[in-house]
């Protein structure tokens, strides 16, 4: 069983200015919550890119070949049909429904790997140690697990960095 | 916590701080609703169920209870169709493109936008299903084997009007959806019954506003709007299709993928516009949309409005240009047959009363633009109606020429899709935020945040 120490600002440059505080005293910084996306923390916190984006990218790939490798085999090999003598292997035509499968694998793909990769979906219940995050909260969690000194410390190093309300808490994971 | 640009109009009025927004905004949905809000409901409510009976009534006698023929095989159908689809282009217009182009005024619009569109959409997806006839045989349209061992028809533009549609409502859901979520966190907190947070952390998904689900969120919603912004143009060019690609005369014209999705936007705006106006004073927003939203949004119609108009003009020059008499006959037809009513509200509400806006106070005048908007949507069914009827009653053979007028089924069908549509809304500005909460917080201060000087510590802005 390990610690848990949080604290709260009431304004992102107090927030960011804090973070690196904290973080030229050597101290890992667990989590921070906000209640919108604070620019530049996550340079702050040197959080890797995510890779939604190549996520996206494969899944329209293979959404898009699918849908037109699809098409060519109805037309060409599962039921030829002759339409007033045209080409079978119209692929102008084929490209309408290939770049819509593309988005729509695309887009679904991002999404659910978001919510997988963040842990979310229906039915989840989230560990909020602080009902304001959402609202005007921006808050620093700390975690001794992570950390090389004391929780007393950690108190200590996150009121000087100008938090209010530093509490701690026992975790159990 | 707000600061004030000398330059710019603020975003949103009236120094507001982070909790100020959120309880401002989520008012709405945590106070008791007012009669209006009932006797709306139960207006909508009612006129979507005749819409129903309407609709169960066609399925069971046929389609010949309607006023269309053999010649004129789309009647109000097919217009209210493009119409609702057309209205349904702006929220994602408004979500994908504005943030792509980073116009900051989009975030205390685009939630509700996106709602409508949403329900447009739906609203739209309803006319071809009912127009096929045969509802129950509808599932025939999507690729699946069968024992019939056919497959649908890919080249046909209906058929990529499906995949079209059914794809931009479930990209739009998701994109809208995961906006939500943020917000819906926002709720769950504030709200007091045990039973009321169970089912907003629901929603919400468990969101507790991690850094790094932050800065996935906002990756993704980058990659989804550059996805959704070929989707939107994509949308209607296909719905253009189902037009250009015949060989009717005043249909097969290759200006009008462009055409249609100017007017989608157009209108959709105009939409958009209408339901705000209402809005913002029925859950006392008017703050968070303000006149310069109301603005820069009229911006949006004289640029739309103005492309369409050249449009109309293009069209009847390359009528004239091309020489070909059918065509001629057509767009003369148009303006002087016996349609001619109709073409004229069209050209005069949609070419001539935008026109207005160039004149800065009557863009800033909400009463005007209320009443534009209004025009607006008037005008742009209309030009559905005229593409539709006008090119199709009078075609190749005289003999064959024919008039149109649709039946009570046909209005009340179209009644009842407003009704279908005003319900959604009803419920969707009590359950959820109507503005992005999370959003407009991100935006409150940046307004102004080259001229403070406690900013200057900060990186550059990525993104929006």
């Amino acid at each position: 069983m390990s610690s848990i120490v949080y604290g709260h600002f009431t304004d992102e440059l107090d927030l960011l200015d804090a973070v690196k505080e904290l973080q030229e005293k050597g101290i890992k910084i667990a989590d921070v919550r906000t209640p919108f996306p604070v620019h530049g923390l996550d340079t702050a916190l040197n959080l890797r890119r995510s890779r939604l984006p190549k996520v996206a990218f494969i899944a329209g790939a293979v959404g898009g070949t699918l849908g037109m490798l699809f098409q060519i085999w109805v037309f060409t090999v599962g039921w030829p049909l002759n339409i007033g003598g045209k080409p079978q292997l119209a692929i102008p035509s084929f490209i309408p429904v290939a770049f819509e499968l593309t988005v729509l694998f695309a887009a679904f793909a991002m999404g659910i790997a978001f919510l997988l990769r963040s842990n979310l979906g229906p039915g989840q219940i989230p560990d909020i140690l602080d009902e304001d995050v959402t609202n005007d909260h921006f808050q620093v969690i700390l975690s001794e697990k992570n950390n090389q000194v004391t929780e007393p410390e950690l108190i200590e190093a996150l009121k000087a960095a100008g938090a209010l309300d530093v509490k701690h808490v026992n975790s159990t994971k | 916590m707000m600061h004030v640009s000398p330059i710019r109009e603020p975003l949103i009025n009236g120094e507001k701080s982070y909790n100020d927004i959120t309880n401002d905004v989520m008012a709405p949905v945590k106070a008791k609703p007012g009669k209006l809000w009932y006797v709306g409901l139960t207006i909508s409510a009612l006129l979507a169920l005749a819409g129903v009976g309407a609709i169960i009534y066609t399925i069971w006698n046929g389609i010949g209870l309607w006023g269309v023929n053999r010649t004129i095989g789309w009647g109000w159908s097919i217009t209210n169709f493009v119409w609702w689809v057309g209205i349904g282009h702006v929220g994602t217009f408004i979500s994908a493109i504005l943030l792509l182009f980073r116009q900051k005024w989009r975030t205390s619009i685009n939630r509700a936008a996106e709602a409508m569109t949403l329900f447009a959409v739906m609203c739209a997806g309803l006319f071809p299903l009912i127009h096929m006839g045969r509802l129950p045989l509808g599932f025939f349209i999507f690729p699946y084997p069968n024992t019939r061992e056919l497959w649908p028809n890919f080249n046909s533009p209906l058929l990529w009007d499906v995949f079209a549609i059914t794809t931009y409502l479930l990209v739009s859901l998701l994109f809208w959806y995961m906006g939500l979520i943020p917000d819906l966190g926002t709720i769950r907190d504030k709200m007091k019954t045990a039973w009321k947070k169970k089912v907003y952390n629901f929603l919400s998904f468990g969101w507790k506003g991690s850094a790094r689900h932050w800065s996935r969120h906002e990756s993704m919603s980058l990659i989804l709007a550059g996805l959704a912004a070929p989707l939107v143009l994509s949308v209607h060019t296909i719905v253009s299709f189902d037009f250009a690609t015949s060989i009717i005369p005043g249909w097969h014209t290759t200006i009008f993928p462009p055409y249609f999705v100017s007017g989608a936007v157009f209108s959709g705006f105009a939409m958009v516009l209408t339901l705000m106006i209402v809005t913002r004073k029925a859950l006392n927003l008017e703050e968070y949309i303000t006149v310069g939203h109301v603005e820069s949004m009229n911006k949006v119609i004289i640029a739309t409005g103005s492309i369409v108009g050249i449009a109309y003009i293009t069209e009847l020059f390359m009528a004239w240009y091309s020489g070909v008499e059918y065509e001629r006959y057509a767009f003369v037809n148009r303006a002087l047959g016996p349609y001619a009513w109709a073409y004229w509200i069209m050209m005069t509400c949609n070419v001539i009363s935008p026109q207005l806006l160039w004149i800065r106070k009557l863009r800033r005048n909400l009463a005007f633009t209320f009443g534009l908007s209004i025009f607006i949507n008037i005008g742009m069914w209309f030009e559905r109606f005229v593409i539709v009827v006008t090119s199709l009653h009078r075609d190749y053979l005289p003999s064959s020429w024919a008039m149109y007028k649709p039946t009570w089924v046909e209005v009340l069908i179209y009644l009842g899709t407003f009704g279908i549509f005003f319900t959604f809304f009803f419920i969707f500005i009590r359950v959820f935020p109507v503005i992005a909460m999370a959003e407009v917080k991100s935006v409150a201060r940046s307004s102004a945040r080259k001229f403070l000087g406690k900013s200057v510590k900060q990186k550059p802005e990525k993104n929006h």
